[in-house]
């Protein structure tokens, strides 16, 4: 049955004010990233800058080391999304195909898990970076992070791999493929677009998190790119606005361009109609 | 074709990982290197930093200092961290107020033997308190700011109050005359940004001679609120709810946030700390004509509460003595000043406050010079349970009272009743 016209427009307009209610910070940061200091602190400020400037962009890239520490960023993340979803995948496909209680058990304690906060971790695990060596690198801090977005990214993993029909992989198996070459060539590709959401989710957790990263890195050579924001901040919360707005605003683009570039990946309409129900 | 894509988007993948994920050691090249963590931000403060730590690695070929930059936001969290993982760095800055609980947990080294005669008699003794927690010196105190009343001379002028300075400042009452005068037709004399109502509200108090917390003969601290206490909230509260001469919305704002209508003429005057002048030199629409003025005296004449911030050395360090040595380098007169006027503060070393530089009426330097003299360890800095009494109790008894919400007795009823509880339990 479809909804009514008043209805549809109901839902139009619902969509188009939370389009606005996401849109409005990042257009805010842009509009401040492009402003000179007095536009910043006028009373009525606008939403175009009246003098657009490039000197906060000069002096953000003039004072932090933005592109090393967008280079660090970069390396965490994918490091870290490539790892987590290599690790959490064969272990999904085990836990939604073969169910039991300890399997319901695992999947327990992965949703328990994520309600530790930050700081009951964060001396246990920087105590034992130290004893691997690995505190203030790039590998250590890859660790973290896959170990902090492993149990969601295998909470999704499992999700998707139930929504693929066991149906298709008993066909594959009459047809005589084993049972590697089963996971290969049935249900590997029918995953895709969870595999993409998984390490996608897995990126963002990394690229964004700022605490592990603050604590466990300590020279600027290795810093990511929510650490060296902090050093546009003073004490008691002032801060360098227009070079901030501005190195934010750089740092949000790669999660865009590749949001961008795979969401094509993301719809799962694969599956329409591959079983007879 | 697309076989190859693949390859090679694999290939890509591998090699990030292994080029990307491989460790970088730092080379042992047996000279000793001190790690010196700064919470610097501002473009002048970071160079005159960096600057001072070429110029020790120059003449110090043995001894050599490494520069870490740091952040004032979490970096109570990311030290705390560092020093339960024995990993804290030689050399930290930090703020007074913020040395306590790393103080008596026996993360910092007790400097009153570390460090040279020279730098211990050129700060003065009420500077030095501001690090003192218990027995020991945990900090050397090095820069601080006053609280002032950054005024839009025009308005002043415009109004002919009379102008305020350090020899002659406004009383508590002139003040709130003044405030008065200077109110109306959708504009305030005065803005109070109080976001953070409780370390304003007892810095101020001092030159009233409110201290709020009292030290009995048994070493206990208990809070008292009394005439003295409440001659600066009061005064807050009136400007607010009776006299309509300070804005009601600025009172949940950071300094920061008031600018704009500063710069507007909606408000006369704003209390903000010395260093906010870099942002009005920064901001301010052109020709627009500001000044600093005193912030109001009282009994106690320009008194004021300050956590200075500060350099400490980690008790873990294994260099202790070389990291003294640099902070003594660090804070001569001549280094002191240009560390204070790359970050627009005000230098504790007594020779360092001589310089002409910090007396010049260019952004009236000079009137925050004048001010040095007056300032106090914060009243609450080395009462244990000061943190969770500020956030649990004072914080939103104050902005209740501030917006009119409650009035003097119930605010008394809870700073002191609710208050003494909760530093009872610290105090067992």
């Amino acid at each position: 049955m479809r909804p009514s016209r008043p209805a549809r427009a109901g839902q139009y307009l619902a969509l188009l004010a939370y389009l606005v209610f996401l849109a409005f910070p990042f257009l805010w940061l842009i509009s401040t990233a492009f402003k000179p200091p007095r536009e910043l602190a006028s009373l009525h400020p606008t939403w175009i800058p009246k003098d657009p400037t490039l000197a906060n962009f000069r002096q953000a890239f003039d004072e932090q080391p933005l592109l090393r520490a967008a280079v660090n960023s970069v390396i965490v993340a994918v490091c870290a999304a490539l790892i987590a979803v290599v690790i959490a995948t064969p272990m999904a496909y085990v836990m939604a195909r073969h169910r039991s209680a300890l399997s319901r058990a695992a999947t327990g304690w992965v949703v328990v898990s994520q309600a530790f906060p930050f700081v009951l971790l964060i001396i246990p695990l920087f105590l034992i970076l130290k004893n691997l060596h690995l505190i203030n690198s790039l590998p250590g801090l890859t660790m973290v992070y896959v170990v902090w977005s492993l149990p969601f990214a295998l909470w999704m993993l499992v999700g998707y791999v139930r929504a693929v029909p066991p149906e298709l992989e008993e066909a594959a198996a009459v047809d005589g493929a084993g049972k590697l070459r089963t996971l290969v060539s049935v249900t590997a590709p029918l995953l895709t677009p969870g595999l993409v959401a998984t390490a996608l989710f897995a990126f963002i957790t990394a690229w964004n998190e700022f605490f592990f990263a603050l604590v466990l890195m300590k020279t600027p050579e290795r810093q990511t790119l929510p650490v060296i924001l902090t050093h546009f901040l003073g004490a008691e919360g002032v801060a360098d606005l227009g070079p901030l707005a501005a190195a934010a605003f750089l740092a949000t683009l790669p999660s865009l361009v590749i949001f961008a570039l795979i969401q094509r990946r993301l719809t799962g309409g694969m599956l329409t109609g591959a079983v007879k129900s | 074709m697309r076989r190859v894509g693949r390859l090679a988007a694999v290939a890509a993948a591998v090699a990030l990982l292994v080029t990307g994920c491989s460790s970088g050691g730092t080379a042992d090249d047996g000279k000793i290197t001190l790690e010196f963590q700064s919470l610097a931000w501002q473009k002048e403060s970071v160079d005159a930093n960096k600057q001072l730590v070429k110029e020790w690695n120059a003449a110090h070929p043995d001894i050599q200092v490494k520069y870490v930059q740091g952040s004032w936001d979490s970096v109570h969290d990311q030290l705390l961290t560092s020093f339960e993982g024995g990993e804290a760095p030689d050399v930290i800055h930090d703020a007074s107020d913020d040395l306590a609980d790393f103080a008596y947990g026996g993360y910092l080294a007790d400097l009153r033997d570390l460090l040279p005669a020279r730098l211990k008699s050129g700060i003065p003794q009420h500077s030095w308190e501001t690090a003192t927690f218990g027995d020991g010196v945990y900090g050397v105190p090095f820069l601080q700011e006053p609280r002032v009343l950054i005024a839009n001379a025009k308005i002043l002028k415009a109004a002919g109050v009379r102008i305020p300075t350090p020899a002659k400042p406004w009383s508590w009452e002139e003040f709130r005359t003044v405030t008065k005068k200077l109110s109306g037709d959708k504009k305030f004399g005065v803005a109070w940004p109080l976001k953070e109502p409780v370390s304003a509200t007892l810095n101020l108090s001092l030159s009233a001679g409110g201290r709020m917390f009292h030290r009995g003969a048994d070493g206990k601290v208990t809070v008292r609120f009394d005439a003295a206490d409440q001659v600066v909230p009061r005064t807050v509260h009136d400007q607010v709810n009776t006299d309509g001469s300070a804005s009601g919305t600025t009172l949940g704002m950071g300094g920061s946030d008031t600018l704009p209508g500063f710069f507007a003429g909606k408000y006369a005057m704003v209390p903000l700390g010395f260093s906010y002048r870099q942002q009005i030199v920064q901001q301010a629409p052109k020709g627009f004509d500001w000044q600093v003025l005193p912030a109001p005296a009282g009994r106690d004449g320009l008194a004021q509460g300050v956590s200075p911030q500060t350099l400490s050395v980690a008790e873990d360090s294994p260099h202790k003595k070389e990291a003294a040595q640099f902070i003594d380098f660090l804070l001569r007169p001549p280094n002191m000043v240009r560390l204070a006027l790359g970050d627009w503060m005000l230098p504790t070393g007594t020779e360092a406050l001589k310089d002409p530089a910090l007396h010049t009426q260019k952004n009236d330097w000079a009137t925050g010079t004048a001010l040095a003299g007056d300032l106090r360890s914060a009243p609450a800095q080395s009462v244990r349970g000061y943190a969770e009494w500020k956030d649990k109790v004072a914080t939103p008894a104050l902005q209740e009272y501030y917006s009119g919400s409650i009035g003097l007795g119930e605010l008394r009823k809870r700073l002191v009743k609710d208050g003494n509880l909760v530093l009872a339990r610290y105090q067992r």
